[in-house]
């Protein structure tokens, strides 16, 4: 009992340590964890692989980023998988906005509640589940194609392919990026858009002077969520992409799993690394943090 | 009033692309056919039970269980912690633990696991149930610090305050008056966690070695084209059970957390 005393005293008269006191177990975690790993993936990005034994050769050597660049097809699985992130990103982008919109501004208290389940829903359902259903629903014989012959459309062939990448990777994300956008446009004053419209800005304008700006940051913050999540992947890429449609993420993941060469898959993923930190980097200039 | 029905009919759209995977996924684990094609031609329940006796099945089932539950109860340890610690700090030290600890999420999946199956590799680790759960939880320690770091964010500092000049030490304070008004936002965010864990792969084909979770499981399944009946209706029900705790965590995350006594 008194030393609970003498601690909550020492903890009052000392904040610094008393946060210190708190942060220890979660800071040892992520330092000896998760940081630690993130250095390891560096350094074992400069080691090589004997190529007989399959043994680890610790040491500084560039082989393997010499070998990335020099390959072309190296570089264009790295162009075509942040092009889809990006591209990806805008379509969530545009698709958000309607549903945030309605749900802070257009829906009353109680479709606002059902409409952010049914956001949420989705977001935590099962990504296998969804990638599944997608990789059925565009198949030769799928929904989709059912569904176009029913209304006299010839069948479309985009099972299998980066089109296909394209929609199931908007739709994945598409919840992580309505929340963020709708929790900054739920920020926004109500009377600033008052404001804008005694000055005589049509709805649209409103849209595009006040609100578009005012809501930056989540949409930022849903970017990184949706940039991040396609840079990553490669399970989708597997599932609904066709030959040919590699992700970063697949060099990576056949190169531990199937040839063993972990100092290769490293360096790979050295760049989805430094093309997050640049996006971090930027987003939080934009103060997207906030918005997370 | 036109450009609201305007936008109204594209939210409806919107919500048709998000729930016709979802609704057609649930359909497929009725269907009596071996392979899933469009029209669905008769029904059947015996995949249920097919499913629910395959040994694979259920031992990732089982091991999908253990490390959800596991990982969770890290996570809702260190990510409370972590919240408590960043509610107290000044700003400049604040922003570089809640940066770092949104790395795990911010950052892509493939490096996260690339950079574990790197780490365990030049330490000699070999990949077991634990490294697995060491994966899991590193990424839900941050959902359940999400929480409880919002809910801590709404609760004036003044009743802490108000705990100590009543004489009550740091640790009575903590039981009686942080616990109770955090327990609603771990709650929910140990929900989330658990709902993650249970379905997490792309982290988990790094750090599992020989074992399945469920999700490794399924992935294997489809990308083989084998079982897929039994896909159907794992996905069915990972589907309908995680809606449950989802559903719960939401109403916890709007729950303000009381103050008992």
């Amino acid at each position: 009992m008194n030393l609970k005393k003498a601690l909550s005293a020492f903890g009052w008269r000392r904040p610094g340590m008393a946060n210190a006191a708190l942060l220890g177990l979660p800071a040892l975690w992520f330092a000896g964890l998760y940081l630690a790993a993130i250095g390891a993936l560096l350094i074992t990005s400069f080691w090589t692989v004997d190529d007989l034994s399959g043994n680890l050769i610790p040491g500084f050597s560039l082989t393997n980023f010499q070998q990335l660049l020099a390959t072309p097809v190296y570089t264009r699985i790295a162009l075509r998988t942040v092009g889809i992130a990006a591209a990806v990103t805008i379509t969530d982008v545009i698709l958000a906005w309607p549903v945030a919109y309605a749900m802070i501004r257009l829906a009353d208290q109680r479709l606002r509640a059902v409409m952010m389940a049914a956001v949420m829903v989705p977001l935590w359902s099962s990504y296998l589940a969804r990638v599944y259903a997608w990789r059925v629903i565009l198949a030769h014989n799928g929904l989709l194609n059912w569904a176009l012959m029913e209304i006299g459309l010839p069948r479309a062939h985009i099972g299998y392919s980066n089109w296909a990448m394209w929609i199931v990777f908007s739709y994945l994300w598409l919840p992580f990026m309505i929340l963020p956008v709708a929790a900054s446009v739920e920020r926004i004053p109500p009377s600033l858009l008052e404001a804008s419209s005694d000055l005589g800005a049509r709805g649209f304008a409103t849209f595009r002077r006040v609100m578009l700006p005012m809501a930056l940051p989540g949409m930022v913050a849903g970017a990184i969520f949706t940039f991040s999540l396609t840079l990553g992947d490669y399970v989708t890429p597997m599932l609904v992409g066709g030959r040919g449609s590699d992700f970063i993420g697949n060099v990576v993941y056949s190169n531990v799993g199937v040839t063993n060469n972990i100092p290769f898959a490293a360096a790979y993923a050295v760049l989805p690394l430094g093309v997050m930190a640049v996006f971090l980097l930027i987003a939080r200039k934009l103060g997207a943090f906030d918005a997370l | 009033m036109r450009s609201e029905t305007l936008i109204w009919a594209a939210v409806a759209a919107i919500f048709a692309f998000l729930f016709i995977p979802i609704v057609v996924i649930v359909l497929y684990a009725f269907s009596a056919a071996p392979i899933p094609a469009w029209p669905i031609t008769g029904f059947a329940l015996h995949w249920f039970g097919d499913t629910w006796n395959d040994d694979a099945v259920r031992q990732a089932l089982v091991l999908s269980l253990e490390v959800a539950s596991v990982a969770t109860i890290a996570a809702m340890l260190l990510g409370t912690l972590a919240a408590m610690a960043v509610a107290r700090m000044q700003s400049a030290a604040k922003e570089v633990v809640s940066f770092i600890a949104v790395l795990p999420i911010a950052l892509p999946g493939i490096l996260t696991g690339m950079a574990l199956a790197a780490y365990f590799a030049f330490w000699g680790v070999n990949l077991s149930y634990w490294t697995i759960v060491a994966g899991h939880a590193t990424f839900c320690v941050v959902i359940v610090y999400n929480n409880v770091v919002a809910r801590l964010r709404r609760m004036p500092r003044s009743l802490t305050e108000a705990s100590a000049d009543l004489g009550a030490d740091a640790f009575r304070t903590f039981r009686l008056i942080q616990l109770p008004m955090m327990a609603s936002a771990i709650g929910a965010g140990a929900l989330l966690a658990f709902a993650l864990s249970f379905d997490e792969v792309i982290v988990t084909t790094f750090t599992a070695g020989a074992q399945n979770t469920l999700p490794l499981w399924i992935f294997g399944a489809i990308r083989l084209g084998q079982q897929l009946p039994e896909v159907n209706v794992v996905v069915f029900a990972i589907i309908l059970f995680t809606a449950i705790p989802v559903l719960l965590a939401q109403k916890l995350i709007g729950d303000s957390g009381k103050v008992v006594r």
